[in-house]
């Protein structure tokens, strides 16, 4: 390093490398996808390498060389399609978010009071799954709710049914996929907001006249607000534009937005169209993302 | 500063434990708490007085927040009974209690603005809205917070946060007041304006306060009443100069500030005043006791500090047991002084005394020789 450089101009220069690192990860890895996507939506299916119009036609006259078209996102708000299955994700994503939370608190709560070791054992609990592939785990949810799997089975040696129950490939698996498969993202923020709560706080609540549920409606859940709004957002985001989960447990109703979108692209081969299903996408996201951030800086104002 | 107690309705006499005609407030039986196999508190029976500031002292874990917790309901009793106004409160649970707590931590709602906090206990009672406004006004007022009405906690200093947590639990003007160590967080200075802030206010809204700390300033200085808890049981229960001046025990008298200790035995007994001859020096030292003690008794005599006079001159009159030594080290603090002399038979005594001769000099140097005396009155007896 420069011996003429001062500390404090070395400082600096760390700060910078700690702060724009980041930045630069996502100019290149979000932000640069982006804009290819972005372009892409204004262009004209092509049966071509690659299969699309370009946007800028350089050897056209000054006026007419920007060709971009709006025609992809026209199609969009023809077509009921999209309309249909965007409506679907975000009802499919809302409720399995619900649930996931409505799961996951009771679960978080009880791990922040759980004391330690069996706190950090549950905790891995939680975490164990990841450790398995995906896909592998979505395999093995078939395996059990197929007709002659482990739970029609079951079912029928106790005598609860006669007849073994249809539960692949129904919106209700790909409720049950998609909760098991978020809940951990919901149950980890939910606990780490949970842990740092101060139990003095419940006391006070208490010793000043609230009932158990009121403690839990004034105290825990203000106080969790944070955890649960991540918990929902990591959920509700990934959810929404899943494709595993429900082409593999839901069937021909069970159709989302992911499934729509990896049609457009490998089926249809319409790139332009395609990306346009996913800029809307994103623009249905940024919206809670939004309301979010707007959420966060209230308390401090 | 305790003789600034006013007597209050609830306290026609300003030492209700000595008369028998009065109904204690709160009563304390047996009470007992046991976790698995810890007993923090061990069989305590205990009568508070109506508008008394009792407090109740001890190190870390001699059972005294415990007991806290379970007059507020936070815990319940594994045994015994607790009773406010003659009504078993036992059973209660801790948001049918007549009684509020100020929490060590304060636990003012880091969500809700003053003002809320405040009135979160008569939201509670759901009473009409403007007569929440108007107490919520009355005791804001009462804490000086008016103009912090709207902000949230993390916007004040510890101080204020305090009386946040004060106004909370006075709002719905409870039989009883709890703070747990109400003035640990603070400040010097400010711990001693908040002990007659809360003295005062104690006397204007004649509640009872119970009070738990770990300071026994604190406790002394606040407390009409003292109970020194210790392995989960109460080793003596006094005024703050009962507890100070005549210990019942050892760790009583260490637990409040200095105090030099001497080991014998009983050599001989009068009406009234003992004879103590002191292990391996011989020195006879005379004590007032009330207690018959046969000769060869093993006892403690403990002098405290202050009670010692430090002269040049050997000192005689009547009563007095007087000893030479040699100022081993000496501490100034301006409005007294501390010596360490070592006496004739190699022990060190500890001497505080008044500056009251205004002088630049030091009155008494380092090696000087000296003579200490006091008064047999001055002289505690610790038989156990």
């Amino acid at each position: 390093m420069n011996p003429n450089i001062n500390p404090g101009k070395r400082d600096r220069l760390w700060r910078g490398v700690v702060i724009y690192l980041p930045y630069a990860w996502l100019l290149l890895f979000f932000l640069a996808p982006f804009v290819i996507v972005f372009k892409i939506s204004f262009a004209d299916p092509l049966l071509a390498q690659p299969p699309y119009s370009p946007l800028l036609d350089w050897t056209a006259d000054i006026g007419s060389r920007f060709l971009a078209t709006l025609d992809n996102y026209g199609f969009l708000l023809e077509d009921k399609l999209y309309w249909v299955s965007y409506l679907r994700s975000i009802k499919i994503a809302f409720i399995a978010t619900v649930l996931c939370l409505l799961l996951g608190f009771p679960m978080a709560y009880a791990i922040a009071r759980t004391p330690y070791p069996w706190r950090n054992f549950l905790l891995l609990l939680v975490i164990l799954p990841f450790w398995t592939s995906f896909l592998l785990r979505v395999y093995a949810w078939m395996i059990m709710l197929t007709k002659q799997g482990l739970i029609n089975s079951l079912l029928m040696k106790i005598g609860l049914i006669n007849d073994p129950l249809q539960m692949l490939y129904t919106n209700g698996a790909v409720y049950l996929g998609i909760v098991y498969t978020y809940v951990p993202f919901m149950i980890l923020p939910l606990y780490a907001t949970l842990e740092k709560l101060d139990l003095d706080l419940h006391d006070a609540a208490a010793d000043l006249g609230a009932k158990p549920w009121q403690v839990f409606c004034d105290v825990t859940i203000p106080l969790a607000r944070p955890g649960i709004i991540a918990g929902c957002l990591l959920v509700f985001i990934p959810a929404i534009g899943e494709y595993v989960i429900p082409a593999l447990l839901g069937g021909l109703d069970s159709l989302m937005i992911g499934r729509t979108l990896y049609d457009e692209f490998f089926v249809n081969r319409d790139w332009p169209l395609a990306s346009a299903v996913a800029i809307v996408l994103l623009f249905i996201l940024i919206l809670p993302i939004m309301l979010f951030q707007q959420q966060q800086q209230e308390p401090e104002s | 500063m305790t003789d600034s107690h006013k007597s209050t309705p609830d306290a026609p006499s300003d030492s209700p434990w000595e008369d028998s005609t009065q109904q204690p407030y709160i009563q304390i039986r047996n009470l007992s708490k046991r976790f698995d196999d810890f007993t923090a508190v061990d069989d305590i029976s205990l009568d508070i007085y109506g508008g008394e500031l009792f407090t109740i002292l001890g190190g870390s874990g001699c059972g005294k927040s415990t007991l806290l917790r379970m007059l507020a309901g936070f815990e319940t009793p594994s045994q015994g009974q607790i009773l406010i106004d003659g009504i078993d409160i036992t059973n209660l649970p801790a948001y049918d209690r007549p009684v509020n707590m100020m929490f060590q931590s304060y636990a003012v709602f880091p969500h809700m603005t003053v003002e809320k906090n405040v009135a979160y206990g008569l939201k509670k009672e759901k009473l009409p809205a403007a007569e929440i406004k108007e107490r919520v006004t009355k005791i804001l007022e009462l804490v000086q917070l008016t103009p912090l009405a709207g902000r949230k906690p993390d916007q004040l200093s510890g101080g204020q946060q305090q009386r946040v947590a004060l106004a909370r639990a006075l709002i719905k003007q409870p039989k009883v007041l709890l703070l747990d160590e109400p003035l640990a967080a603070l400040d010097k200075k400010l711990r001693e304006q908040t002990q007659f802030e809360l003295i005062n206010l104690q006397d204007q809204l004649g509640i009872t306060f119970v009070v738990v700390t770990h300071d026994q300033e604190e406790a002394m200085t606040l407390a009409s009443r003292i109970a020194v808890m210790d392995a989960g049981k109460f080793v003596q229960i006094g005024t703050p100069s009962e507890v100070y001046e005549f210990p019942r025990n050892h760790f009583v008298a260490d637990f409040f500030g200095n105090i030099n200790i001497f080991e014998g035995a009983v050599k001989a007994s009068t009406e009234g005043l003992i004879s103590v001859e002191l292990k391996n020096t011989g020195t006879l030292i005379e004590a007032r006791c009330d207690q018959a003690l046969s000769t060869g008794t093993e006892v403690k005599i403990g002098v405290r500090p202050e009670k010692l006079l430090i002269s040049r001159e050997e000192p005689s009159g009547e009563g007095l047991t007087v000893t030479r030594g040699i100022v081993e080290d000496l501490a100034y603090y301006g409005n007294r002084s501390i010596y360490r002399v070592r006496s004739q038979s190699g022990r060190v005594i500890q001497v505080s005394t008044q500056n009251y001769q205004r002088s630049a000099h030091l009155l008494l140097e380092w090696d000087d020789e000296v003579f200490l005396s006091w008064d047999s009155s001055c002289s505690v007896v610790l038989t156990e």
